[in-house]
């Protein structure tokens, strides 16, 4: 299938991208996420800015926390030792991204910038507390993934904008996991969860817990952190947080004739059951 | 636009339509049919060439990306007329049948054992997830992978 016609501009830098954005179009990275969306006609823009090559755009870097930028591959990320260390949830979910094909070419900025609801990044970056930077002609804005993702593919993006960089805090200090239930067929997630558990000594003094995947897009759940909070994780704790989660999404649902959401309402639960275990495993 | 793209070793300059996909500039400029056109969704794996060397899904990816890039495809795998050890193990193994994704399923296995000789039976399998064979069952395909992994492993 051919995409529908457009010009094409190479960009040598962020300004150089900005200024091209101004006469329109979608930015091209890896075009894992846009391009299959321009073939099946989802989407047609006039014209692609490819920033593809612009170096600072693929940089993963450490200092306190990460900044990772727009253009890093998933394989980059899944494989990078510093994001293996400050979060490693991040680096897993990375890593279950499509196959090794799209996750050497498929990237972070285009992948929340397109925010399928059934990707795996976006829970883990709303489950820690990562912001999104953005550039756009009138300067630079950073926006809490929470917010960023408002609802099916749609985010806090305007027109012209464009994502820079991602930046996770260090969660080195917590228990984290990202654990999916994937699609038979297609590996996407029909429920994914991510927590990130602060521990001190035997009592959980803090939790943080997203589900993506079963809802229209990742959802921070209060609900069950609180019901983690402040005690050993035991089963009666940890069956409350999978009851609370349940209601944290209850909003947010999406199904389908195979997983309706009933259903992916009641595996989230069973998902955050095994997150939490994995993230003490 | 013109592209520079160094395909199985040799400089290939064309002025493409910016939407030409790279499996229809292997396929139809450079008459390369043996990078097939499965899903053309990027899920099936029967279009997988090597760009710099990583394993990519050339149906997904527009030719004016690859420009300056080195692509290996299944035509180019062969070296000194001697077949890839893969290919020879796909066929001394029978991994195929009807033979559609093979181009695919040997471009992906040969990157795949390069980086991890030794690589277990369940690895090859989970690592084959992009890859998508109809006929099969896999059985023979993760055979013949299997032999290549634990000959580099060995060598």
């Amino acid at each position: 299938m051919w995409p529908s016609k457009f010009d094409y501009v190479r960009a040598g830098s962020v300004d150089e991208a900005l200024a091209s954005a101004a006469d329109g179009g979608k930015f091209l990275a890896g075009g894992h996420s846009l391009l299959p969306a321009m073939k099946l006609r989802l989407d047609a823009p006039e014209q692609l800015i490819d920033i593809g090559r612009i170096p600072e755009l693929q940089s993963i870097s450490a200092n306190g926390g990460l900044t990772i930028g727009a253009a890093a591959t998933h394989d980059a990320i899944a494989t990078s030792a510093d994001v293996q260390a400050m979060c490693g949830a991040l680096a897993s979910a990375c890593g279950q991204v499509g196959d090794q094909g799209v996750r050497n070419f498929g990237t972070l900025g285009g992948n929340i910038a397109h925010a399928d609801p059934a990707s795996d990044p976006p829970t883990v970056l709303v489950a820690v507390g990562a912001n999104v930077n953005i550039q756009g002609a009138d300067g630079a804005r950073s926006v809490g993934a929470e917010d960023f993702f408002l609802g099916l593919f749609e985010t806090a993006l305007d027109d012209g904008e464009l994502i820079t960089s991602v930046s996770v805090p260090d969660v080195s200090d917590h228990q984290s996991a990202y654990i999916k239930f994937p699609h038979p067929a297609s590996r996407y997630a029909i429920v994914g969860v991510c927590v990130a558990l602060k521990m001190d000594g035997a009592v959980c003094d803090h939790a943080h817990v997203a589900v993506g995947g079963a809802t229209l897009r990742a959802v921070r759940c209060a609900g069950a952190e609180a019901a983690l909070a402040g005690t050993t994780l035991d089963d009666a704790a940890v069956n409350a947080a999978a009851e609370a989660v349940k209601s944290d999404i209850a909003e947010d649902l999406i199904g389908d004739i195979a997983y309706p959401e009933a259903y992916r309402q009641q595996m989230a639960g069973v998902f955050l059951k095994r997150a939490i275990a994995a993230a003490q495993g | 636009m013109q592209v520079t793209i160094t395909v199985n070793g040799v400089d290939q300059v064309r002025d493409v339509d910016p939407r030409t996909l790279l499996v229809h500039f292997l396929r139809e400029e450079l008459d390369l049919t043996g990078t097939k056109i499965g899903c053309d969704t990027s899920q099936c794996g029967a279009c997988t060439v090597h760009l710099d060397g990583k394993v990519l899904k050339s149906c997904t990816l527009l030719a004016v990306q690859a420009d300056g890039a080195a692509i290996t495809t299944i035509e180019g795998l062969a070296e000194n007329g001697e077949h890839h050890p893969m290919q020879t193990a796909f066929w001394e193994n029978h991994g195929l049948q009807c033979g559609y994704c093979t181009p695919g399923m040997i471009m992906a296995s040969a990157a795949f054992v390069r980086d991890n000789p030794g690589a277990s039976e369940g690895e090859i399998r989970h690592y084959l997830e992009g890859n998508i064979c109809r006929c099969t069952g896999y059985h023979n395909i993760v055979k013949a992978v299997k032999q290549v992994a634990d000959a580099a492993a060995g060598a």
